[in-house]
């Protein structure tokens, strides 16, 4: 239980449902002052009595858990490892695989509970596979797709079948304070919304040079290369247009030579994508090409596509090539379906 | 609280009137007051006009330790050694340790031995002409150990050094004699004994100076402005009266029922460590290290059976800190995190110690299991 109103109302219902559930609250600062404190009028000390007060609406028992220590090594500092080798890494869908759907789901395991359920909008029915929301805008089975079988197993989603407006209803008629408290949106460790400040106070600056692909010109310099995405466009500040006089986006980060590469768009185009640790949860593992879809970003839209999965590596050739593919967020493969999406499988875009 | 405590409530708060007013509702008020504070004094061995009402426990703690270290410090500017137990609650806790930050006080914290207890030699050697106050708990709050108060405050004395005593833990539970302790101030509470939440006393030597934290209408000898709280003091009187009335009695059934408890828990968890003085403890008490296991792990398990028990103490966002008092008495961090207190009260019966043992060796298999995930990763 985060502290906001999707979590309190998927515990509502999990407890109107039947179950014998006992709310969690995850302490992941190791200074609980730090994350998000102020700009938003949210920060964990609120978020954890907002969280505990919706427990007691509900009347279930609540409790802290300190995983601020796992939550460091598996999510902030991959995070920061990530884009130290030139990669943009998604740090929710790493806290479900690392903390949510792992450290706590084993530690509720070894403490006798049967799952671990959570306000995320994806659908997971009794066939086991899991689909996206109904609610299309806030569908999150992209950041739930990396979770292997036994996890999703061991795992509930009451929420899949609700419009995000209907959660903020039946969170005021269950007399949840939480109802009309704003969605998070940042990433939750950068306090003030500056990724590339917070990458930089770990990092240090790495000055290095901004190459234009096409001629091999250094167009620019930058201040460390992992303050860049694939298929960025703004705050490139290069000096020299290009002689086209079209925007130029990064292509490329490779960290060896500390060189951002850039390009025009055409160039971000790319028609296969390579993924690494595959899993596969929408069936038996394929033996031969899947046709599906693809998605290639959080919120991105699908682009279809032919899976294959060969020797621990996925591959996806696309139907038409897609922009703005950056190394370290994952490729998600769905079966399009009148009842939802179905998620096939997921992989680390390499 | 105590069913005559809550009727004694009840009546004096049907009653108008405040205990301030010259007025006819006003004297009725004052009555109720001034019976309760005689009532108070002669259960605890104090005079009437040494008993301060205060707003509970953390109140009265806060006026001992900051208010005689302002009036001593006051008196002579050198004066700004604070002599503090290692195991004091946080209430004195961190008000000596808000003196040191703000008011330039110098804190001596007394070491404690593996059961917990303190060594009136280590306070005779710290006793200086520097010192404001000494401040050591009559019984501690997690582990039950009850501390040799008597000599420490004889101590005191010889050095002319005010002692205050939180005896929030040992009225109703151990004899506590305010005239005979020899100390000079000490802190009672109200809903650790069956009176209400919110009301306590300081009881303070009539030359003990004490600055108050407080200021307004210069109640209670001008120590402690506000007006008074007559059916909760009514409610509190009638508390402390009874509990130290049946103190003897109370104590031999709860320690008899105690000894059950700690007997059934060994029986089912043979690696368990018992903390704190076996002997010199108080009676209720009962507090254990699992080896493997995280308190909180038990507690939630425990309290799904419904067991009701605590772990040291949490932050303001909930996260359980390994306790002071277990480091204190020389435990690492996952000692101190695999402990647990059980207490027992004036309605606990076998009953309650049976459901406990027959809950706990499932729960300490799964603390255990759960355990062992944190540590193997």
């Amino acid at each position: 239980m985060s502290g906001g109103v999707d979590s309190a109302v998927a515990a509502a219902r999990a407890a109107a449902a039947g179950h014998d559930v006992t709310g969690v609250h995850l302490a992941l600062s190791r200074n609980p002052q730090t994350y998000r404190s102020g700009a938003r009028g949210c920060c964990t000390l609120e978020d954890s009595r907002d969280a505990r007060r919706a427990a007691d609406v509900i009347g279930i028992p609540f409790y802290v858990w300190d995983m601020a220590d796992r939550f460091h090594e598996d999510v902030v500092d991959d995070f920061v490892a990530e884009y130290a080798a030139g990669r943009t890494p998604n740090p929710c869908l790493r806290c479900n695989e690392k903390i949510k759907f792992a450290a706590v789901l084993d530690r509720a395991i070894a403490l006798g509970f049967d799952a671990v359920v959570t306000g995320h909008h994806a659908r997971l029915g009794a066939d086991g596979l899991l689909r996206r929301s109904v609610d299309l805008p806030k569908d999150q089975s992209y950041v739930l797709a990396v979770l292997n079988r036994e996890q999703l197993d061991r795992s509930m989603f009451p929420l899949g079948d609700t419009t995000k407006a209907q959660v903020r209803e039946e969170a005021a008629a269950r007399g949840l304070s939480v109802a009309d408290k704003p969605d998070s949106h940042d990433i939750c460790f950068i306090a003030d919304g500056d990724t590339r400040g917070f990458l930089a106070e770990r990092l240090g600056e790495e000055p290095g040079d901004i190459v234009d692909a096409l001629t091999g010109a250094v167009v620019g310099s930058h201040a460390g290369a992992y303050a860049y995405t694939v298929g960025q466009r703004r705050g490139l500040n290069i000096g020299v247009p290009a002689p086209d006089g079209k925007p130029r986006y990064v292509l490329s980060i490779t960290p060896v030579t500390n060189t951002v590469t850039v390009g025009p768009a055409e160039s971000l185009e790319v028609g296969t994508v390579a993924g690494e640790r595959p899993v596969w949860t929408g069936g038996a593992l394929p033996d031969g090409p899947v046709e599906c879809e693809v998605q290639l970003r959080a919120h991105g839209t699908p682009v279809p596509a032919v899976v294959t999965l060969v020797d621990g590596v996925l591959t996806a050739e696309l139907r038409k090539p897609a922009r703005g593919v950056a190394p370290g967020q994952a490729v998600v493969a769905y079966r399009p379906d009148p009842a939802g999406d179905i998620v096939l499988g997921s992989a680390t875009i390499s | 609280m105590l069913d005559e405590a809550i009727e004694a409530y009840a009546a004096t708060a049907r009653e108008v009137g405040n205990p301030s007013s010259l007025h006819a509702a006003g004297r009725c008020a004052r009555r109720h007051v001034e019976e309760s504070r005689e009532r108070i004094a002669a259960a605890l061995g104090a005079r009437p006009s040494e008993v301060i009402f205060t707003g509970g426990g953390t109140e009265a703690d806060n006026l001992a330790v900051k208010g005689i270290y302002w009036a001593r410090r006051a008196e002579r500017p050198g004066r700004v050694r604070v002599i503090a137990s290692s195991v004091e609650h946080h209430a004195v806790l961190d008000s000596v340790e808000w003196l040191v930050r703000h008011e330039g006080a110098v804190a001596t914290w007394l070491p404690v031995d593996e059961a917990g207890r303190l060594d009136p030699a280590t306070l005779a050697e710290a006793l200086d002409d520097d010192v404001a106050l000494v401040t050591a708990m009559w019984a501690n709050n997690e582990v039950g150990t009850v501390q040799p108060v008597a000599d420490l405050a004889a101590l005191a004395a010889a050095a002319r050094v005010p002692f205050h005593t939180d005896a929030v833990q040992a009225v109703g539970q151990v004899p506590v004699d305010f005239a005979a302790s020899g100390a000079a101030a000490l802190t009672v509470t109200g809903h650790k004994l069956g009176g209400p939440v919110g009301v306590g006393a300081l009881l303070l030597g009539r030359d003990v100076p004490a600055t108050p934290l407080q200021h307004g209408g210069g109640q209670e000898r001008d120590v402690r402005s506000g007006t008074l709280d007559a059916p909760g003091i009514v409610a509190f009187a009638v508390a402390v009266e009874s509990s130290v009335k049946s103190q003897r009695e109370y104590a031999a059934r709860v320690s008899a029922l105690r000894d059950a408890l700690v007997d059934g828990v060994r029986a089912v968890a043979p690696d368990v460590i018992y903390n704190g003085d076996p002997v010199d403890r108080l009676p209720s008490n009962a507090h254990f290290s699992f080896p493997g296991c995280e308190g909180d792990a038990l507690l939630l398990l425990l309290d799904a059976q419904g067991v009701a028990c605590s772990t040291g103490s949490a932050c303001s966002a909930g996260v359980a800190q390994p306790s002071h008092v277990l480091i204190a008495m020389g435990n690492d961090d996952d000692r101190a995190r695999s402990s647990l207190r059980f207490t027992l009260g004036h309605t606990s019966t076998q009953a309650d110690v049976d459901a406990l043992v027959a809950a706990l060796p499932a729960a300490v298999e799964r603390a255990r299991r759960a355990g062992l995930i944190k540590s193997s990763r």
